[in-house]
């Protein structure tokens, strides 16, 4: 019994099980979408992938404001009078499956003409006639198949989004040109026509100018158009007296191209037009290689994302009306119905609040408000619908004022030195010297051979391989990391992650769990038939707290009670022969209880009499304690919680001694508590989750958000760690460290590049073929070398 | 006229014609996704039903209650 899944979903079947058309169904919403999907040829979907669907989750009301025709115009990419074009977010994509079934939609709606999925963006864009359909009944068939989308104030606000495939294009023009110049350079390679005395090929001997003219035209817009980023960065970086790596490969670049173009004018030789493509070509790949961006998680959510667009706001006299959420003024009357977010601070007038806080805190048990009390905006209501007067506008709630704050403004990434940019600086000093020196001696020398020196100094000093070697380690490490499930922003994040000294955790859905997975009896002891009798009650309930409590009691027969009643927001009450139970709050089973205490409990009561209670603890993350350890010796570690100071005999127990727990921290507390940490000069980690980690997580050099589902919510932050490699992070940081590391070998190893290349241009004998041996052999040994090396540290992680 | 002209003439015009439908293939957004047309291109064709009339008949019904 216990072993049925669900044909649709993957879910046992536990609480209830359908049968229908031969398979099983845990519930009438999985048949739903199987009848639907079975009804319209789509049953393919179920032969892709076993179990692929999502149930369907109640939408009554939820896209009443997709009838907004102000609000279709905002979020559809294309609106003429009959085709629409909307692109929607959908979480659930997950498989080859839903790619199918999405694909497939205009077989279930006849209106939409095209659907396509993006599958790493989990978009997909949808083009319909709108005169047959409409925005809402797309959404709302979506929906009722399992996938609904997510559209939130973000979508409403987006602008149009400019796709940049600028690099796209110039690593195509670079590569494009590397290779035909090559090609036109290899006369000169084997010396075919190096001249008419000493033999040559008479046939290249006679076209050697319109090769080198050709040459000439390929590097043009190599130079002038995919190399541009060198040339304003290292601009941008004199401007502002910073010496950064782009200067000495700005300079290089300039002087490979105006030295070869002089020596084609003279009939000098034929130029090193081979080596500066060939070393645009290897840098832009670079570029390209360390871009590697997860484009289903976003770094940039603020609370937009996750409110709505519009709310119903329930005029004087009683009528409803969809309102945009920027709409809403202080002293408006709101309906916020099951399933709801609370888009602002306000008071609750009418109905039985029990709202949700773990979008703000991370804390998943909700908390009971009557009317009267005040609620704050960030709160997603789960019990039935609630009336509420506003307070104040969106932007000037308790929760979004903390975007107002400047920290969300500043770009980390302008004020970080790389690692390349600090060698890159101590670098161009010592090439400049050596050009100059090398220069000057030529001079008194022979001053003929001087120009020819200082130009190939500069040539062979290009920094190529220094600049490959960060791209390529960091882009490779950032690879690593994602596989196992830790999503960097970009690569600068694991240069900033191996200096770190300093580590401030957040307590709640941090180090704890968001299950409730640890509960302890504490009372009279039940006896067999009682906890059969319990066991089977909790079964019949929906409650997440009898979800987990059922999970943790031992296996009973199931059987059929005689009885069952459910008190919304006070407990359950089953029985069987003659025997009952009640399940719920103290007040509920009959307990006049003492003060309530500041954990959760579950209150057990049979046949009137009062048993004991089920309480539920923080239940801390495998290997909190072994990570807090093992941290403690190389960084200082400290807790900041917005909860109060239940749990901190558990915590002081698991934890290093001496390390300080904060508690009652509001959010702006935890972003001055890190600011005054900077101040003192520590480069600070801040693992959080919640939104009122937000500003902590943007104000830390590290902020990473732990999240149990990467794909539904993060707060703004540099890296996104899932849940179950929590343990894991300290062997992250120290990847992170090895990273810097291997970064550091491979500029020894383009260092003695140099070196070798250097001597031939200090004496004068630089050949265009040995230049154009030594660039990508260089260049291509160091990708190799930091490939290797960071592949063997990803081996070692779990 | 050298054979040589003509021959660079033809190796740079397709060398050309082939950056170009590059540069074409990039604007057109086709390496803006490069996962999902590697999953697409495997799905089985569907065999056409004879009778496009039966599903007709069976209208979805979208409003059936879902609250379970």
């Amino acid at each position: 019994m216990e072993h049925k899944k669900c044909y649709h979903c993957g879910e046992a079947c536990d609480t209830e099980l359908i049968q229908y058309d031969a398979k099983n169904f845990c519930c009438n919403g999985c048949k739903t979408v199987y009848d639907i999907f079975s009804t319209n040829n789509l049953s393919y979907y179920y032969e892709l992938q076993a179990a692929a669907g999502a149930t369907p989750k109640t939408i009554e009301g939820k896209f009443d404001f997709l009838d907004a025709e102000n609000i279709i115009e905002r979020l559809t990419e294309f609106n003429d009078s009959e085709l629409q074009i909307v692109n929607l977010y959908i979480p659930h994509i997950h498989c080859s499956s839903c790619i199918w079934v999405l694909e497939n939609l205009n077989k279930i709606n006849t209106a939409i003409s095209i659907s396509q999925v993006d599958f790493p963006k989990k978009m997909l864009r949808i083009s319909y006639n709108s005169t047959q359909t409409s925005l809402k009944d797309i959404v709302i068939l979506l929906a009722h198949i399992g996938y609904e989308p997510h559209i939130s104030l973000n979508d409403y606000d987006a602008k149009e989004k400019i796709v940049n495939r600028s690099l796209l294009y110039k690593l195509g023009l670079a590569g494009f040109a590397f290779g035909n110049v090559m090609f036109l350079s290899f006369p000169e390679y084997f010396d075919l026509a190096s001249s008419k005395t000493n033999g040559g090929e008479f046939w290249l001997n006679q076209y050697q100018n319109t090769f080198r003219w050709l040459m000439f035209a390929f590097s043009l817009p190599v130079v002038f158009y995919a190399a541009s980023a060198y040339f304003i960065a290292a601009y941008k970086g004199l401007r502002s007296k910073i010496l950064n790596i782009d200067v000495p490969i700005a300079l290089g670049i300039i002087v490979l191209f105006v030295r070869s173009t002089l020596e084609i004018i003279f009939d000098w030789g034929p130029g090193f037009f081979d080596s500066l493509t060939g070393l645009i070509f290897f840098l832009l790949l670079g570029k390209f290689f360390q871009q590697k961006t997860y484009s289903f998680l976003s770094f940039e959510r603020d609370y937009k994302s996750y409110f709505p667009i519009a709310v119903t706001k329930i005029h004087a006299n009683g009528k409803e009306e969809t309102t945009q959420i920027y709409e809403i003024k202080r002293g408006d009357r709101l309906l916020i119905r099951n399933e709801e977010l609370i888009p602002v601070d306000g008071i609750l007038i009418q109905g039985h609040a029990k709202i949700d806080y773990s979008f703000v805190t991370g804390e998943s048990e909700p908390v009971y408000k009557t009317s009267g009390a005040k609620i704050f905006a960030g709160g997603k209501q789960l019990n039935g619908a609630i009336e509420m007067d506003v307070l104040k506008s969106v932007s000037q709630s308790y929760l979004t004022q903390l975007w107002s704050n400047a920290v969300f403004q500043n770009d980390k990434s302008s004020s970080f030195q790389t690692l390349t940019d600090s060698i890159g600086k101590r670098f161009t000093y010592g090439i400049l010297i050596i050009a100059f020196g090398a220069t000057i001696f030529w001079l008194f020398i022979a001053p003929s051979k001087a120009i020819n020196v200082c130009t190939s100094v500069l040539i062979i000093a290009c920094p190529c391989a220094i600049a490959l070697a960060s791209p390529f380690t960091l882009g490779n490490m950032l690879r690593i990391f994602g596989r196992k499930k830790f999503y960097l922003k970009d690569t600068q994040t694991i240069e900033q992650l191996a200096q770190i000294d300093t580590a401030i955790f957040d307590k709640t859905g941090t180090i704890t769990t968001a299950k409730k997975g640890m509960a302890t009896y504490e009372g009279m002891p039940l006896s067999a038939q009682e906890e059969s009798l319990l066991k089977n009650t909790l079964r019949a309930s929906n409650h997440p707290l009898s979800r987990s409590l059922y999970d943790l009691l031992a296996q009973h027969q199931i059987v059929t009670l005689d009885e069952f009643e459910e008190h919304l927001g006070k407990g359950i009450k089953g029985s069987l022969n003659d025997s009952q139970i009640k399940i719920g709050s103290a007040n509920f089973v009959g307990k006049h209880a003492e003060v309530e205490i500041e954990n959760t409990a579950v209150h057990i009561s049979s046949n009137a009499t009062y048993k004991g209670c089920f309480v539920f603890k923080n239940n801390y993350r495998a290997g909190v304690a072994e990570l807090f350890n093992a941290m403690s010796e190389t960084l200082q570690l400290a807790i900041l919680s917005g909860d109060n100071e239940g749990e901190k005999a558990r915590l002081e127990h698991l934890l290093p001694k001496l390390t300080p727990l904060y508690f009652n921290q509001t959010p702006t507390d935890k972003l001055a508590f890190i600011k005054a940490l900077q101040d003192q000069g520590k480069k600070v980690l801040m693992v959080g989750d919640g939104l009122n980690d937000a500003g902590a997580l943007s104000q830390s050099n590290v902020g990473i958000a732990i999240s149990e589902n990467v794909n539904i919510f993060s707060p703004a932050c540099d890296a996104l760690l899932d849940a179950t490699k929590f343990e894991q992070l300290y062997t992250y940081v120290k990847a992170s460290k090895m990273a810097i590391k291997i970064i550091k070998w491979s500029f020894i190893f383009s260092l003695l590049y140099n070196i070798v290349g250097l001597s031939f241009a200090v004496t004068g004998q630089l050949q265009p073929v040995i230049a154009a041996i030594l660039m990508p052999l260089s260049s291509i040994s160091i990708v190799l070398f930091t490939t290797i090396a960071t592949n063997r540290v990803g081996k070692k992680l779990k | 006229m050298s054979v040589i002209y003509v021959l660079l003439t033809i190796s740079i015009s397709i060398a050309v014609f082939f950056f170009i439908a590059f540069i074409i293939s990039v604007r057109s957004g086709q390496y803006d996704d490069s996962y999902t047309p590697s999953v697409r291109m495997l799905f089985e064709d569907e065999l056409v039903k004879k009778s496009p009339k039966k599903t007709k008949s069976k209208p979805i019904q979208l409003n059936k209650s879902l609250n379970n």
